[in-house]
């Protein structure tokens, strides 16, 4: 039979139970490890050979992963092998943090969305994954476990380059959690690819914006951009912008225009580095000014 | 390598089986239980060839270990030809032609079944959005998109 791709490496599969298990277990054989959940991506970096891992970790029995908690006053807490699937179809998300279940329906087909977690996703730190970018502007934070004990990282210090974390040897994320929006928040996740759904995007821009009494604008904006630097960014400049300024079309196309300038975009198969900025500069007007819509704002 | 005990239930039947880590899902239902309906596509979750039912939940059974599966149900397209709605479904792609060379269609099928389990008036977006992840290379999308409509209005 023709093999598309070589075979699955020899590997030792591991399933702990408990939190504990899966911590004693990583600390022990901190670098032979790969914790693992839904496998989509590191299924086929294993494979691929692209890692090197001795020990395949499942995570998905150890008690509360698979837990989605929200609370009205202290937000949402995903485990981390919650799948997209539930997520996207959890009523209180849905509710209160549509943005993410936007980006998490580009991610794949239905059948990889069963698989695929959000944790999964973010630890992935690819600089094209959708579910990141509405992830920062919600504010997230990492729930991290390892041999040092518990510690919490914001997710913007989590990312530190294509496929790098701030995460050490040993360590895993046990869950993310979500503050409760601002009241009367509007966003959009913004994306393009090869396909309308289900590809790697191109480029993506998440805008989220609510009402703040205190700037000159009377209103807060966060905006990141994905799939156009090492890392998905926030775009700092055009959030000024908008906070800084009446909001009218002519501070739009200038924030729009901000985000163009501050990405910093490659050339590779999917489209050129030109395209990319180019996009950028659309998905954020046309993100801006959806999110302006929804929030009221006459332009 | 070692083999690992799994207990599995594949169609309804209780399997004991020695699998080595690596084996996936995918390799477990066609070499191991010859149940070769559920196709080998592009073995990385992009085609939906490989689609099976996991505890009645649609996946690649390319990227599934098959160790993972232990004290699960797995569902093939042998197993579910006589549930309905899946009579329905083949009927349907058989009257609308919705099938050419076939190597998708179980996995396109497992997929639709799955949809009208969970949604029996499924829109035509619905329909496109949940067979996303199949892909076919000959027959055209059209004919699969009516015949699911067709299945789900019998």
């Amino acid at each position: 039979m023709n093999q598309p791709h070589p075979r699955f490496p020899e590997i030792k599969y591991y399933r702990p139970k408990t939190l504990k298990e899966a911590v004693e277990f990583l600390e022990k054989h901190a670098d032979q490890s790969r914790p693992y959940t839904g496998g989509t991506d590191c299924f086929n970096q294993v494979r691929d050979k692209r890692i090197y891992p001795e020990y395949l970790v499942d995570l998905k029995s150890v008690e509360g992963f698979r837990e989605i908690k929200f609370d009205p006053k202290k937000g949402l807490n995903i485990g981390a092998a919650a799948r997209l699937n539930e997520i996207i179809c959890h009523p209180k998300i849905t509710k209160y943090y549509p943005v993410l279940v936007e980006s998490a329906r580009e991610v794949g087909g239905y059948q990889l969305r069963n698989r695929a977690t959000l944790v999964g996703n973010l630890c992935n730190a690819s600089p094209c994954g959708d579910t990141i970018g509405p992830s920062l502007v919600y504010c997230s934070k990492m729930h991290i476990v390892g041999p040092g004990g518990k510690r919490e990282v914001d997710l913007k210090d989590f990312f530190e380059g294509p496929g790098k974390t701030s995460l050490r040897p040993g360590e895993i994320v046990e869950s993310v959690s979500f503050p409760i929006p601002h009241p009367g928040t509007e966003g959009i996740y913004q994306s393009i690819g090869r396909n309308k759904f289900g590809d790697l995007a191109i480029a993506a821009v998440t805008v989220l914006g609510y009402e703040k009494k205190d700037t000159s604008s009377g209103y807060e904006f966060l905006i990141t951009l994905t799939a156009v630097a090492p890392t998905v960014i926030f775009a700092d400049l055009a959030q000024d912008i908008l906070t800084a300024q009446s909001i009218t079309h002519g501070t739009l196309r200038q924030a729009a225009s901000a985000c163009g300038e501050a990405c910093k975009p490659i050339d590779d198969i999917r489209g050129s580095a030109q395209y990319r900025r180019d996009m950028i500069r659309m998905l954020a007007f046309r993100g801006l000014e959806k999110t302006c819509k929804l929030l009221n704002i006459s332009l | 390598m070692e083999l690992i005990k799994i207990q599995v239930t594949v169609n309804g039947s209780k399997e004991i089986l020695d699998v080595h880590p690596n084996l996936s899902l995918l390799n477990m239902l066609r070499e191991n239980l010859t149940l070769t309906g559920t196709k080998s596509g592009c073995e990385a979750g992009e085609c939906g060839a490989c689609t099976v039912l996991l505890e009645g939940e649609p996946v690649n059974s390319c990227m599934v270990l098959a160790v993972e599966c232990r004290g699960l149900s797995v569902e093939t397209i042998e197993g579910l030809s006589e549930e309905e709605p899946m009579k329905k479904l083949q009927q349907a792609f058989m009257e609308l032609n919705a099938i050419q060379c076939g190597f998708c269609t179980p996995g396109m099928l497992i997929s639709a079944f799955a949809l009208l389990k969970r949604n029996p008036d499924p829109s035509d977006k619905d329909i496109r959005m949940a067979l996303l992840g199949n892909l076919c290379r000959c027959t055209g999308y059209e004919r699969i998109i009516s015949a699911v409509k067709k299945a789900a209005r019998k």
